[in-house]
């Protein structure tokens, strides 16, 4: 044991560590990245399908159904999020570490947010063409996406955090957040079809959607924090 | 060093496991808990390592520090804290990242050797047997220095040699002035005084 060599004392950051495992975690475990944004295309191509040919009604409705398939695509294993760390034990590691159960959290939903939510607001412009979404549209529909999941996670994280413990918790997780998601999914929808309306200043519900963003931001790795340690783990 | 336990008193769903209990461990000193199935050790072990809130009772440490014990603590349980789809090198270069911010600890490469599990560095950890899963868990003391090691059962599902590297890296950590607390069922054979749990704590 004397001849091993000590490592250096590195300032290696323990946040930096638990992101880029997690993102190493994801992007290896079925499929990662792609199995998402498959999803979201069939739920998609589904809803065109079943509205059949009117072009125009598909127009109107371009930005719910878009907005409504990445709420389900993001919820997709977002019930993974704490438990499969809890099952293996890493939980209880990650709990023995100096670095605050909050900001753990955030970290862990960001490296959720761009392996799940990113590639949908990268892809939803090309998705919105199918959908006979205006041309001038595409680009609000990728801006709320970019900004309005980032909230879909961490209003997410509370839910699987409160279900961490559950087995089968993942259609509980979706019962609970759903609910708690319909503000966003309103201010999303407007803020994608902007311009649409022609009362409301299209900058309206994009700011109102930022302000979503920020707010569960705020609050969520609190409450989601607040309910890992209530787990009783 | 010194670690103090005084008149703890811990639930579990409603239930009290331990209640009375008081404990010292000095530095270079190790307490081994023992007991049958079902009475506390392992509950005792997560309720040092801060998992579990105390519904009575205080642990303190000496010298008194900013860090609290959880943070000087490792705490090796039954699950292993390993993920599959990692590397044997990844898994416990994490640890090493994630645990020490400043008191150093082993180079991962160097930690693995020591547990006989250097040529399966680059192997993915789902392939190891439950022995070799164990071994890993226990690199992690290596890989990062903590004063205090909390280990649930730290010789199951190791053969013979295994558990005597096992106790070795256990006996240098007390001659470092470390601190041990395991709960077993194996004779640790080390000059450790035990602590008997029995179904009334």
């Amino acid at each position: 044991m004397k001849s091993a060599k000590l490592a250096k004392p590195r300032k290696r950051s323990p946040l930096l560590a638990l992101f880029l495992r997690d993102f190493k975690v994801a992007r290896r475990i079925g499929g990662g990245m792609s199995l998402g944004l498959i999803f979201f295309l069939i739920l998609i191509t589904l809803t065109a399908f079943a509205i059949g040919p009117d072009l125009a009604l598909l127009a109107k409705i371009a930005p719910a159904i878009v907005w409504i398939a990445g709420l389900l695509s993001t919820l997709l294993g977002l019930d993974r999020l704490f438990q499969s760390d809890h099952e293996d034990g890493s939980l209880d590691l990650i709990l023995t570490s100096a670095a605050p159960l909050e900001l753990v959290i955030l970290v862990k939903c960001l490296a959720h947010w761009i392996v799940t939510g990113l590639p949908l607001a990268a892809i939803a412009p090309f998705l919105g063409l199918m959908l006979n979404l205006p041309v001038g549209q595409l680009l609000s529909v990728c801006l709320s996406l970019l900004v309005g999941t980032p909230a879909l996670t961490l209003i997410g994280a509370i839910g699987a955090a409160l279900t961490v413990s559950l087995r089968r918790g993942g259609l509980l997780l979706a019962i609970l957040i759903l609910p708690l998601s319909v503000p966003v999914l309103i201010f999303g929808v407007a803020a994608a079809g902007a311009g649409a309306q022609p009362l409301i200043p299209p900058a309206t519900p994009f700011l109102f959607l930022c302000a979503l963003t920020l707010f569960a931001l705020a609050g969520a790795p609190f409450a989601a924090a607040f309910a890992l340690r209530q787990a009783g783990l | 060093m010194q670690l103090s336990a005084s008149d703890l008193r811990i639930e579990r769903g409603g239930r009290t496991v331990i209640c009375n209990l008081s404990f010292t461990v000095r530095s270079g000193k190790c307490l081994a808990l023992t007991g049958p199935n079902g009475a506390g050790k392992s509950t005792l072990l997560r309720a040092l390592a801060g998992l579990l809130p105390l519904a009575g009772g205080t642990i303190s440490l000496e010298p008194e520090s900013d860090e609290p014990l959880a943070a000087q603590a490792h705490y090796v349980g039954h699950a292993d804290a390993t993920k599959n789809v990692l590397t044997l090198a990844e898994n416990l270069d994490f640890v090493g990242a994630l645990l020490n911010i400043s008191q150093g600890g082993m180079v991962a490469d160097d930690a693995l050797a020591r547990l006989g599990l250097g040529r399966l560095k680059r192997l993915p950890a789902a392939y190891l047997s439950a022995g070799q899963r164990r071994r890993l868990a226990l690199a992690r003391l290596l890989a990062a220095h903590r004063p205090i090691w909390l280990l649930d059962e730290p010789l199951t599902a190791l053969d013979a040699s295994s558990q005597m590297t096992a106790r070795k890296i256990m006996a240098t950590h007390m001659e470092e002035g470390g601190i041990i607390i395991a709960a077993t069922h194996t004779p640790l054979e080390l000059a450790s005084a035990e602590l008997r749990l029995g179904e009334n704590g």
